[in-house]
């Protein structure tokens, strides 16, 4: 049930960057469709009545959550921050040389 | 950009260091608490960026501060390579930790960890504040 | 054994070095990048015809039988990948030492172009399929900037195109990595492998593979999902093209989609049906696409889609013969690819345009960049002797062999159209009168001159990579990886 909720929010990214027109929400969409994709990562690591998985003092003997993919969650968000940075960018860029955020009106290469 | 009323400006002087503070506390203690290097180096690139909106860019030096983080950047990564490749000048694996792991749960232990903690520290830090000041200072070209 | 993480530290240590020394001395660029791509050539070539190795990053070995640390795994599929990595980046960068005069800032392009060739190195090394990512990430990250490197106009709205659809088959990607690790519950791919063998096949992996075909066919420019690759690859300056369409699509797309395909999840008949269709589709929308259009980049980029369509056709067709013309036709397509992208920017460094209608009679005035294109064009329409020939005679017996006329059919009309293409190519741009005035226009200097040349002569020769004995070396190991796909995962979690 929490997997389909993070996949409808996957789909509700990926309708941001199909339709939207404006390039800002593209680069908004793009950016839900990655964090549900983190999202759903980090949950699929759930075990039944477990804790965070940092061992202190005193904590020996629980059962922990899998610590994997909330590594691996941590390495993507900075790729997705680095992607991000880069987009709004070229979106700047683009702002500058065609007077527009429209997609409708940057055509420029055609054929 | 301009910069914001004197009430910010103090505040923000007397308050940066302690965000800075915090972000180093959060990048030692990576391998003991949450956080680590990523986390501590996006509150460091926190402390300058609160500095810079407050005073604006026409106070601050930006060619100056542009090429100081690009600097921290290339050195932070360079210090991660330096510590990755020690395995491999020793001998042994790429990545190895080999530098003594003292007792378990005190600040200096488990080997190379906190010190690639540093390193990805400076250089997150360094490379969000450079990617700030050159989206905040962009000109536009004025075209007739 | 230690050469292993050399591949990946030692671009990423000349990419990290270059923005300080680059501020200080002027010349220190250019050196240091050759060097490095010097040393990279060299390190391949030392591998070849070397055994499986598994390197353990960081000493974790397998405890219990189940391996918990990252894993690098050099096989024969991989060694043959890094040769041509190597191989085309070390031209390209000696290409580019007069090329990028014209632009602003020759530090920050080898600061990305190295950190693009460290990604795709670490791409072909991985054992794991989380690293896999992480590097495929890298160097897609470096090719979307690249793309965007002169800043007119038209390059920055190409950039956009292609950093939006490459960031939604990343997505993809990361999806079915994520779904992949929910059923199987490692990341490892020997490992992986392993545990889908033993449960077998349903509905998740078929949807997982799906997932894998969207995102990675995404990144290969295969029919369906090619839309980015005529906008960018024209859009960004000639060495970085090269690499583009002569190296990237083949290692983020063709290697990664077959690695995972062949090796983890394991082809099945459906599979390479619908691999075989797309290929077909590719072949003849790409050269027929290609036909119309004026603008010498686009149409060359138009032809790489239909070339990918071969290089799919061979590997999908999953029989022995298959797998070697497909193999052997990626190494073709590098090689000759790359010297006609070369080629065009040595036309727009002369001349100054791209049009084909405004050249004409250049093959006088430039002699070298003329003859080259011409044994490009004569290899990449499969005329014998040259080395396009014997890779499509090889896809084009192996579709008989099987039995399926039609793909071959098509493979030969194919052919026959990319010949046309490359005529006409040759008639406006080289032959026929010139429509502008080159009186002054002069050959391009050495340093652009002498990695054509290379590049034309292994055309020619490349032939001879099917003589029995030079093929055990190079490209026997490669197929012999993909013929046992699910041998990967004893060989690995053996040693």
């Amino acid at each position: 049930m929490i997997y389909l909720l993070s996949i409808l929010l996957f789909a509700i990214g990926l309708y941001g960057v199909l339709v939207k027109r404006n390039l800002i929400k593209i680069i908004i969409g793009l950016s839900i469709m990655e964090y549900a994709t983190f999202l759903f990562f980090a949950l699929v690591g759930y075990k039944k009545e477990g804790v965070a998985p940092i061992i202190s003092k005193g904590f020996e003997e629980v059962v922990f959550v899998d610590p994997l993919p909330q590594a691996l969650v941590l390495t993507g968000i900075v790729i997705g921050l680095s992607t991000t940075a880069l987009l709004v960018s070229i979106a700047v860029r683009i702002y500058e040389k065609y007077k527009t955020f429209d997609i409708r009106k940057i055509k420029k290469l055609k054929g | 950009m301009k910069g914001m009323t004197i009430i910010v400006k103090t505040i923000a002087r007397l308050i940066s260091g302690l965000i800075l503070l915090f972000g180093i506390y959060i990048v030692l203690h990576g391998h003991l608490t949450p956080g680590g290097g990523f986390a501590g180096g996006v509150i460091i690139a926190g402390c300058f960026i609160f500095l810079f909106l407050a005073y604006g860019s026409e106070e601050t030096k930006n060619e100056v501060s542009k090429w100081r983080a690009s600097l921290c950047e290339s050195f932070g990564l360079l210090l991660f390579w330096y510590l990755a490749m020690l395995g491999i000048f020793a001998g042994t694996q790429f990545f190895l930790n080999i530098i003594n792991k003292g007792n378990p749960f005190h600040l200096f232990s488990a080997g190379i960890i906190p010190l690639c903690n540093i390193g990805i520290g400076i250089e997150v830090g360094g490379g969000l504040f450079a990617i700030f000041i050159i989206l905040a200072t962009l000109k536009m070209e004025e075209k007739k | 054994m230690q050469n292993i993480p050399l591949f990946v530290t030692i671009p990423l240590c000349a990419a990290f070095l270059m923005p300080i020394l680059g501020r200080f001395f002027k010349n220190i660029p250019d050196i240091l990048a050759n060097s490095t791509n010097l040393i990279l050539f060299f390190l391949s070539l030392v591998n070849i015809g070397l055994p499986l190795t598994v390197y353990k990053v960081g000493g974790w070995g397998a405890i219990g039988g189940i391996p918990i640390g990252i894993y690098m795994v050099l096989d024969g599929f991989s060694i043959l990948m890094l040769l041509i990595i190597n191989l085309i980046a070390f031209l390209v960068t000696i290409y580019s030492v007069k090329y990028m005069e014209k632009f602003t800032d020759k530090t920050k392009f080898y600061t990305l172009f190295l950190l693009m060739i460290a990604g795709m190195n670490g791409v072909v090394l991985s054992g794991d399929m989380f690293n896999l990512f992480i590097f495929l990430e890298i160097a897609s990250i470096a090719s979307y900037t690249l793309v965007a490197f002169g800043t007119e106009a038209e390059e920055l709205e190409a950039a956009f195109k292609y950093q939006v659809m490459g960031s939604v088959a990343s997505g993809m990607i990361l999806l079915g990595i994520a779904i992949l690790y929910s059923y199987v519950g490692t990341l490892n791919m020997a490992d992986a492998a392993r545990i889908i063998a033993i449960s077998g096949s349903n509905k998740l992996i078929l949807f997982v593979s799906s997932l894998f075909l969207m995102g990675f066919g995404l990144k290969a420019a295969i029919m369906p999902f090619h839309a980015w690759l005529p906008d960018a690859h024209p859009s960004a300056p000639a060495p970085i093209s090269a690499i583009l369409s002569g190296v990237l699509i083949k290692v983020i797309g063709v290697y990664a989609l077959v690695r995972i395909l062949f090796n983890i999840i394991g082809l099945t008949v459906t599979f390479s049906y619908i691999l075989m269709i797309l290929a077909a589709i590719s072949m003849i929308a790409g050269v027929l696409l290609a036909l119309g259009q004026w603008d010498l980049k686009r149409l060359l980029a138009y032809c790489s889609i239909s070339q990918i369509g071969y290089i799919i056709l061979g590997i999908g067709l999953g029989t022995p013969l298959g797998i070697l013309g497909g193999l052997f036709h990626l190494f073709n397509h590098s090689v000759f690819k790359s010297l006609l992208f070369l080629n065009s920017g040595s036309i727009d460094y002369s001349v100054g345009t791209r049009d084909l209608q405004k050249m004409g009679g250049l093959s006088e005035k430039m002699p070298i960049t003329g003859n080259t294109s011409l044994i490009a064009s004569m290899s990449i329409a499969g005329i014998p002797p040259f080395s396009g020939f014997w890779s499509k005679l090889i896809i084009i017996l192996a579709c008989i062999q099987t039995r399926h006329f039609i793909f071959a059919f098509i493979a030969v009309l194919d052919s026959i159209l990319t010949l046309v293409l490359f005529l006409k190519v040759q008639r406006y741009a080289f032959w026929g009168k010139p429509m502008i005035n080159i009186d002054k226009i002069k050959e391009v200097p050495k340093f652009m001159s002498i990695p054509m040349i290379i590049l034309a002569v292994l055309c020619c020769v490349m032939g001879l990579l099917l003589l029995p004995q030079v093929r055990l070396l190079v490209l026997d190991p490669a197929v012999e990886v993909l013929k046992n796909g699910l041998e990967y995962s004893k060989l690995v979690l053996g040693g």
